[in-house]
């Protein structure tokens, strides 16, 4: 009885779990070119299957950061007024290198590195080592 | 022979009608200064009834899918006739009802009706209220708009959050480990197959434990009863307390109405995955109360993640609401008090974070 049961929704089981999607390996990406963001300006663009924020300081240096929050996934976004990396969804901040600052974020966010090869703004995963 | 009488002698004939509605014909609703209460069910069931209409129509021309959901319902509300209204009918009256419904269970609560021997009438009911919330979480991906998509995103990420299983469980709900077209996909099979037959089985059995135990006295009249049986007068359902709920039904179909007429339901800005979660976002109302306090909860409390102390005890707090009527114990009175004290609290919490929630920046 039991391995009938078994044996009738175990392919249902498994037909619910999606089929794993091979992850690229995309670990480094052509996030804009130099002169698109003006100086305490930012973008969001597409990192392999997740969003991430590109920003340019006031000071004209180039900050990266990965862009779903710690704390329930929603999407950042960098506020100039404030001068920082902001939450919609649940008021949460973080400094502009990733920091968790304030809200109910518990983590920092990633940070990728920022390279500037001729034009192009390339962004890196950072290896974990 | 009037058209009527002999349809009805002919279904008579075959099934036996009359011993079949019997129960119906015995069946009698008490008349008391509360009795209106007794409408709230029959207002859901109806509202109900008006989803799976207006929910059969728009499947005429809805297309699932990332690409063609939200222009789908673009071309139903500009370009079918009377489109919108029907997707406004059908996003009012899924809010109605899930309000109508909120209000039934703390009437229930309230005019402890809950007590022995509804306790499972209690338990199918609420399991009944979380369909409809399924409903209404589910419904509100399939415009596939940018409001849609931060909710379930959330929504499904607050799942991932359970402990051991939540992870699997948040991936079987997305169709993958992001909110993307597939979770659409799955959200419309549950949304159009799975909740409406598990909702119409379970309405089925919570009639019919209705129909077995009665309609519940509350416990001031239930008390006069017993003394003077003959105070609590009766009104027979059939047809005397039908015609009043139906009445009822057009009330609620004439506010409905109205609602859908003169505050169309928006579509909102089509989701885009990649773009930031805008300014000013909130979940439908019912769920803006948790929305509020997971806002609220500091980042770690001791060393534990604060979201997954806020996850867990909704999830703690939602699982005892089920088997509330079981608490009451033998000790009836302070049963009740304690009951009714998390009730008053409940409502109070729930009012309060709902108002903060929108007054909030």
């Amino acid at each position: 009885m039991f391995a009938s049961v078994v044996s009738f929704f175990y392919p249902v089981l498994k037909y619910l779990v999606p089929p794993a999607v091979p992850d690229l390996g995309e670990d480094e990406v052509v996030a804009g070119k130099v002169g698109d963001l003006k100086p305490n300006g930012s973008k969001v663009f597409r990192f392999g299957t997740r969003p991430a924020l590109l920003l340019l300081t006031a000071e004209g240096e180039y900050r990266c950061v990965s862009a779903v929050c710690t704390h329930l996934g929603c999407t950042v976004q960098y506020r100039s007024d404030l001068v920082e990396i902001w939450c919609a969804c649940h008021n949460g901040t973080y400094g502009l290198d990733g920091r968790n600052i304030s809200g109910p974020p518990p983590r920092p966010l990633e940070a990728f590195q920022v390279n500037v090869r001729g034009s192009e703004i390339v962004i890196t995963r950072k290896r974990s080592a | 022979m009037p058209i009527i009488t002999h349809v009805r002698s002919w279904v008579d004939a075959r099934f036996d009608w009359a011993k079949l509605t019997e129960p119906l014909r015995h069946k009698t609703v008490p008349i008391h200064k509360l009795s209106y209460w007794y409408f709230l069910g029959g207002i859901t069931l109806f509202l109900f009834g008006i989803q799976v209409c207006t929910g059969l129509l728009l499947l005429l021309y809805y297309r699932p899918g990332a690409n063609e959901a939200f222009e789908s319902v673009q071309y139903i509300m500009t370009r079918v006739q009377f489109g919108w209204l029907i997707r406004s009918i059908h996003s009012w009256a899924a809010n109605l009802m899930i309000f109508t419904a909120f209000m039934h269970m703390f009437s229930v609560l309230f005019l402890r009706a809950y007590r022995k021997p509804r306790e499972l009438t209690w338990v199918s009911g609420m399991i009944l209220l979380f369909l409809v919330l399924g409903f209404g979480f589910s419904g509100y991906l399939l415009p596939w708009n940018t409001l849609a998509f931060f909710a379930t995103k959330v929504g499904t990420e607050i799942t991932g959050q359970v402990p051991v299983i939540g992870h699997t469980m948040m991936v079987l709900m997305r169709g993958g480990e992001e909110v993307t077209g597939a979770t659409l996909t799955r959200f419309f099979g549950v949304h159009v197959a799975v909740l409406p037959g598990l909702t119409a089985f379970l309405i089925l059995i919570h009639l019919a434990l209705v129909q077995k135990f009665g309609m519940s006295l509350p416990p001031g009249v239930e008390a006069t009863a017993k003394v003077n049986p003959a105070v609590v007068k009766e009104m027979k359902f059939l047809p005397n307390f039908l015609l009043r709920e139906v009445m009822a039904w057009y009330v609620a179909l004439g506010v409905l109405g109205a609602l859908a007429a003169w505050l169309p339901w928006e579509l909102g800005t089509k989701a885009d995955p990649f773009g930031a979660a805008p300014a000013g976002i909130r979940p439908e109302w019912y769920f803006m109360f948790m929305f509020q306090s997971l806002k609220l909860i500091p980042s770690k409390i001791w060393r534990v993640d604060g979201e997954l102390l806020g996850i867990m005890a909704f999830g703690l707090a939602g699982a005892i609401w089920v088997l509330l009527p079981f608490f009451e114990g033998r000790r009836e009175k302070r049963g009740g008090a304690l009951i009714r004290g998390a009730g008053v609290f409940a409502l109070c919490y729930i009012v309060a974070m709902t108002i903060y929630g929108y007054m909030a920046k």
